[in-house]
C-alpha cells in the first residue's frame, strides 16, 4: 500500500496512544512533591515544563476515568504545596527567585539541578498547568478551594516585569551566578503562551509594549506557496496551543495577515510536509506522509557506534525547517501534536509513520525522535533512548483538544488568559463572548 | 588607547611586493610644489579618495590627494583584496575535500602550501594595484602628497611642512580595527586584518575573537587551510546584523569545516606560556582556557579621526562615529566634506565608492545628493556568502511598515542542485498587499553576485511582478530571484480571480 493510500490511524488506536502518553506521568512522579521526570532515564531530574503538562493532564484523566478525582487533585495540590513551600532565594541551591521556578530540579529534594536557569517559559507552561487545575478543580471543597488559593498566590508572585530585565521583550532565563541569559529570544517561537500570562498578571505585568515588541520580530514569509508566521521547528506551532484556543482570535499582527495562529499552525505543518517531499538531504523515509523536524532528542557522533557516520549529528537540538538543522532525524510526536490543526492529514501520517516505523513506540509511548537513515542492521531505524515527558504531555493534550477541547475550554474561562490575550491585543471569537457557564461542568457530582 | 600593531606592511620582499610598494608608496617619491589653491584637496587614498581624486580630476578640478601611508587603503593592501583571494584558495581546498559531493575522487594528498597561498595573494594585490598607482595619479592630473595631514584652518592644511589651500576638501581617512581590551592581549600579540596578511606560517592552533565580516571570513578560509580554529563571539549569533536563519546557516557551515563555535563567550585575558598564547574563555558561569598559536581580533573598527588637527578646522567628530556629517556628507565646515568610513555607519569599499562621487557633485558642482538615498547592499563573503540590502524586517517593523517575505530556499533552485550548492535561501522583503521591494537577504555559495539584481530592481523602482517578467537564462542561481517573483505573482491569483479563470475556462470548453 502506498504512503498516501494508508488507511488513517483507527479511534481505537488513538486511545491507546492517549492513554500510554498519560501512563508517564502516572509513573514518572514523585507522589511526595508532584515533580515529574524530564525523562525516564536512569537519575533524570524534574523539569518544570513538564510538571506543568501533568497539572494540565490529571483533569483529561478523571474526565476519561483514567484517575479518580480525589487523586487527581491529591496529586495536584501535593504539586501545588510544594512549590508554594519552595525556597525562593534564587541562591544556587534553591528553587526558584521571583516566582519563578529554575528548569530543573532534583526530583527529591526540589532544589536546582544541573545548574539550570531560571526558565521564563517552563515557568509559564507550570503556571498553565496550575492554572488550568485552578479551572477544573471548581467544586466548593476545602482541597479543591485550597488547590486554587494556591494557585492564585503562585501566579500572583511571579514578577514578570523582572524578566523584562529593563529590556522591551522578556529574557530567556536567568542564573544566580551570571544574571539573565545573554541568548537571543528573537522571532516567533513558543512564548505566547509566555506573554499571556505574564500580560494578564495582577501584580506584576509587562506591558502591552512587550508583546508588541516580540511580534515587531515576527518574519511572515510565502514559502513553499504558503503564507505563514515563520519558525522552523515544529513545536514552536503547538506548545502554546496546548492550552490556548487560538481559533478565530487575532492579535494586530494576525488581523494585519488576515490569519489565526491555529491556522498558521496548520500551514506550518504542511511547510512540514513539502520539505519532507522534497527531501534537500535524500534522507531515508522523508515524505509527505513522514515528517515531524522539531526540537527533539537525536543522533550524535558521541555514540560509539555512530562515532564514524560520515553526515553530521545534532543530538540534541532544536531541528527545524527548511534550514535545518536537519540530521534525518523525525518525531511521530511531533507529528501527531498537530492533530488539532489537520485531523485527517495528521491522522493517515501518524498511521504511516507508526506502520513503517513501529520501533518508534515504546509501549504505545512515543520515543523522542528515530532516524531511518541510521538503520542498524536489522533494518530498525535509530531510535532515541527512553520517554521524555514534554512529548508525552504535548501529544496527550493535543490528542484531548482535537476529541473534546478539554484544555482550551478549561483556558478560554481562565481570567488571566482572557486578560493576557485582550492586553495583548487579541480580539474576535471566543474572547468575545462571557465565559459560559462551564465552570459548573466539571463539577464533581455533590 | 591601547597600542596598536605595526601598521606598516612586513610581508615577504618578492617581486609582488616591490610592484605594490612601488605603485602604492614608491620609496623615491617626492611630493610635488603645492599649487596655489586647490578646488578639492582630498586627505586618505583609501578608495573614497581615490574614487574622489580620479573623478574630479577627471573633471578638471584642481586636485591634490595626501595619503599618509599606502594608496589604496585597507581594502587594496590589507582588506577586501587580499582577503578575497586566500578565500578563493580556501574554498577550492574545502572543494576537494568534498569532491566526492559532486561525484569527483578526493585527490589523494592534499598538502596546504600556505606560503604558495600567501605567494598568490600578494601577486593579485600587485596587479590591482596598478589600476590607482602613484605615478598613474599623477599622469591623470592628480597632485599626490605622501605624509601626515594637519589641518591649519578652515581652508588650509599642511603636509611635509607644505601649506595647501582649498576651496573645498574631503576627508577620507577610513578607520582601523577595534582592538578590544582584553587583558594581556597587546603583550601577547595579536593579529588583525593589518597583519594578518603578512603571515608566512599557517598557524597550527588560531583562535578568533569576533563573530563580525571579518572574523567570520578567515576563521573559515584559517580553518580550510588546516588551523585548528576557535571563533569566540560574545553575542548569541555570528553576524549579529544579519537574519538569524542567516546566522545559523553559518554556524552550521562552520561545524562542518571543523571550526570549534564558542557564542556567548567573551575572552577575558589573554598570557603566554611557553611560547604559547593561553586565553581565558568565559560562557555565563563557565570558565574555560584555549592554548592557541595565533589571535585574530575583528571585533569591529574605529574611524581615523586623530591627528587632523580637525578642531582647526572647524570639523565636529568624535572618537566613536567619526566626522560628523549631514546627509549630504558636509561637515560642520561647509568647505570641508568627508566620505567613507571615517564618517559612514557601513564601512564598505562600495559605500566608501558612492559617498566619494555624491562629495564630488555637491561640493564642486552644487549638488544636492543626499546619503540616505542610497541603496547600499553588502556581503560577508563566507561559504556561503551572506548579501543584504535595503531593510531587515525588523526595521521596517519599527518604522511602522508591515511586510511580507518570499523565501525561496536554494534546494528549490536547480543550479543549485546540479552544483551541490543547495545551502541557503533567498528572501525577498515586499511591503505587504504590494510587490514594491523593501530589501533581500542571500545566503548562497554566491551570494555576493546575486544581491545585485535585487539592488539593481530597487534603485530603478522595479517591483517584484516585473522581475517576474525577467527572462532569466537557465539553469543559473539567480532564478532564485525569478522564482521569488512567480511566487508573488501566484499570489495575486485571489479565490475570486481564480475562481473567474475557472469559469472562462470552462465556457470555453463548450
Amino acid at each position: 500500500m502506498t504512503a498516501t493510500g494508508q488507511a488513517p490511524m483507527t479511534e481505537q488506536t488513538l486511545d491507546q496512544l492517549h492513554r500510554a502518553a498519560f501512563s508517564y506521568f502516572l509513573h514518572a512522579v514523585n507522589l511526595a512533591n508532584g515533580l515529574v521526570a524530564d525523562t525516564s532515564r536512569e537519575n533524570s531530574p524534574a523539569s518544570i515544563g513538564v510538571v506543568g503538562f501533568a497539572l494540565s493532564v490529571y483533569p483529561v484523566a478523571v474526565e476519561r476515568g483514567w484517575m479518580t478525582r480525589a487523586d487527581a487533585v491529591e496529586r495536584s495540590l501535593a504539586t501545588l504545596r510544594f512549590f508554594r513551600d519552595s525556597d525562593q532565594s534564587g541562591s544556587p541551591e534553591a528553587t526558584g527567585h521571583k516566582g519563578f521556578y529554575y528548569h530543573f530540579l532534583d526530583m527529591h529534594t526540589g532544589i536546582r539541578a544541573w545548574c539550570s536557569e531560571l526558565s521564563m517559559i517552563d515557568t509559564a507552561m507550570l503556571m498553565a498547568g496550575a492554572l488550568t487545575a485552578a479551572s477544573y478543580f471548581n467544586a466548593d471543597t476545602s482541597t479543591e478551594s485550597e488547590l486554587r488559593g494556591i494557585v492564585d498566590a503562585l501566579y500572583c508572585r511571579i514578577d514578570w516585569s523582572w524578566a523584562l530585565d529593563g529590556k522591551a521583550t522578556v529574557r530567556l532565563g536567568w542564573k544566580p551566578e551570571s544574571g539573565f541569559l545573554s541568548y537571543g529570544w528573537d522571532g516567533y517561537n513558543e512564548a505566547i503562551v509566555l506573554y499571556v500570562l505574564a500580560l494578564g498578571s495582577p501584580t506584576y505585568p509587562i506591558a502591552s509594549d512587550s508583546f508588541e515588541a516580540w511580534t515587531a520580530t515576527y518574519q511572515w514569509e510565502n514559502l513553499y506557496g504558503y503564507d505563514f508566521l515563520y519558525a522552523g521547528p515544529l513545536f514552536i506551532h503547538q506548545f502554546s496551543h496546548a492550552w490556548i484556543d487560538f481559533r478565530g482570535i487575532q492579535d494586530r499582527f494576525m488581523r494585519e495577515k488576515q490569519c489565526d495562529y491555529f491556522e498558521n499552525s496548520r500551514r506550518a505543518m504542511e511547510v512540514q510536509r513539502e520539505y519532507a517531499r522534497r527531501n534537500p538531504h535524500g534522507f531515508a523515509g522523508y515524505d509527505e506522509s513522514c515528517w515531524g523536524v522539531t526540537a527533539c532528542d537525536g543522533p550524535s557522533q558521541q555514540e560509539p557506534e555512530l562515532a564514524d557516520e560520515p553526515h553530521r549529528l545534532f543530538g540534541y537540538a532544536a531541528r527545524g525547517v527548511p534550514y535545518g538543522p536537519d540530521d534525518g532525524t523525525l518525531s511521530v510526536w511531533a507529528a501527531m501534536a498537530s492533530l488539532p490543526f489537520a485531523p485527517d492529514i495528521v491522522l493517515r501520517t501518524a498511521g504511516v509513520m507508526l506502520d513503517r516505523y513501529p520501533e518508534s513506540l515504546s509501549e504505545l509511548q512515543f520515543a523522542s525522535s528515530f532516524n531511518p537513515t541510521l538503520s542498524r542492521a536489522d533494518r530498525r531505524a535509530w531510535v532515541s533512548a527512553g520517554i521524555f515527558g514534554l512529548d508525552q504531555g504535548i501529544v496527550l493534550l493535543m490528542i484531548e483538544n482535537y476529541r473534546t477541547q478539554l484544555n482550551w475550554r478549561l483556558m478560554r474561562k481562565c481570567h488571566p488568559v482572557r486578560t493576557g490575550l485582550r492586553r495583548a491585543g487579541f480580539r474576535g471569537g471566543w474572547l468575545e463572548r462571557r465565559p459560559s457557564s462551564e465552570d459548573r461542568e466539571h463539577a464533581p457530582a455533590q | 588607547m591601547l597600542p596598536r600593531n605595526d601598521r606598516l606592511s612586513v610581508a615577504p620582499s618578492d617581486a609582488a611586493e616591490s610592484e605594490r610598494r612601488e605603485n602604492v608608496h614608491p620609496d623615491d617619491w617626492r611630493n610635488p610644489a603645492p599649487a596655489g589653491c586647490y578646488n578639492l584637496v582630498v586627505i586618505g587614498a583609501g578608495t573614497a579618495g581615490l574614487v574622489a581624486a580620479h573623478a574630479a580630476a577627471a573633471l578638471g578640478a584642481k586636485v591634490a590627494l595626501i595619503e599618509r601611508r599606502l594608496l589604496g587603503g585597507d581594502c587594496l593592501n590589507v582588506g577586501c583584496v587580499p582577503s578575497k583571494a586566500i578565500i578563493r584558495t580556501s574554498r577550492l581546498y574545502a572543494e576537494m575535500r568534498h569532491a566526492t559531493q559532486c561525484g569527483a575522487q578526493i585527490p589523494g594528498d592534499i598538502r596546504v602550501d600556505f606560503p604558495a597561498v600567501m605567494r598568490r595573494m600578494r601577486g593579485i594585490r600587485a596587479r590591482i594595484s596598478r589600476a590607482d598607482s602613484a605615478r598613474r595619479l599623477t599622469e591623470d592630473g592628480v597632485d599626490v602628497f605622501f605624509g601626515d595631514a594637519c589641518f591649519a584652518g578652515t581652508e588650509a592644511l599642511t603636509v611635509d611642512g607644505r601649506t595647501l589651500r582649498f576651496k573645498k576638501a574631503m576627508i577620507a581617512t577610513g578607520s582601523r580595527p577595534d582592538t578590544p581590551s582584553i587583558p594581556g592581549l597587546v603583550e601577547a600579540g595579536y593579529l588583525t586584518n593589518e597583519n594578518v596578511f603578512d603571515l608566512t606560517e599557517l598557524p597550527r592552533r588560531l583562535l578568533v575573537i569576533g563573530g563580525g565580516p571579518l572574523g567570520c571570513e578567515l576563521a573559515q578560509a584559517f580553518s580550510r587551510f588546516g588551523s585548528k580554529t576557535i571563533i569566540a563571539q560574545s553575542w548569541p549569533l555570528f553576524l549579529p546584523r544579519e537574519e538569524r536563519d542567516a546566522a545559523q546557516i553559518l554556524s552550521d557551515a562552520f561545524s562542518r569545516d571543523g571550526i570549534e563555535v564558542r557564542l556567548n563567550t567573551r575572552a577575558v585575558n589573554v598570557r603566554i606560556d611557553g611560547g604559547q598564547k593561553l586565553v581565558d574563555l568565559v560562557i555565563e558561569d563557565h570558565k574555560s582556557t584555549v592554548v592557541v598559536d595565533a589571535i585574530l581580533t575583528g571585533t569591529g573598527r574605529v574611524p581615523n579621526v586623530d591627528g587632523l588637527n580637525l578642531e582647526a578646522a572647524g570639523v565636529d567628530y568624535d572618537n566613536t562615529d567619526g566626522i560628523r556629517v549631514d546627509d549630504f556628507l558636509r561637515t560642520t565646515n561647509p568647505r570641508i566634506y568627508a566620505a567613507g568610513d571615517a564618517c559612514l555607519e557601513h564601512k564598505f569599499t562600495h559605500s566608501a565608492d558612492a559617498s566619494a562621487r555624491i562629495v564630488v557633485r555637491n561640493a564642486l558642482f552644487l549638488g544636492r545628493e543626499r546619503l540616505s538615498a542610497l541603496t547600499i547592499p553588502w556581503c560577508t563573503y563566507t561559504d556561503p556568502e551572506i548579501a543584504h540590502v535595503g531593510l531587515y524586517v525588523q526595521q521596517a517593523h519599527t518604522k511602522g511598515i508591515s511586510v511580507k517575505t518570499f523565501t525561496i530556499p536554494m534546494h528549490d533552485v536547480d543550479r543549485a542542485i546540479t552544483d551541490s550548492e543547495e545551502a541557503g535561501f533567498v528572501k525577498i522583503h515586499v511591503k505587504e498587499g504590494t510587490d514594491r521591494i523593501l530589501g533581500a537577504t542571500i545566503v548562497a555559495r554566491h551570494a555576493g553576485e546575486m544581491i545585485n539584481e535585487v539592488t539593481l530592481a530597487m534603485v530603478a523602482g522595479i517591483r517584484l511582478r516585473t522581475l517576474a517578467r525577467v527572462i532569466h537564462a537557465y539553469p543559473t542561481r539567480g532564478d532564485a530571484i525569478k522564482k521569488a517573483a512567480d511566487a508573488y505573482n501566484r499570489t495575486r491569483v485571489t479565490p475570486f480571480v481564480n475562481n473567474l479563470m475557472r469559469k472562462w475556462l470552462s465556457w470555453t470548453r463548450r
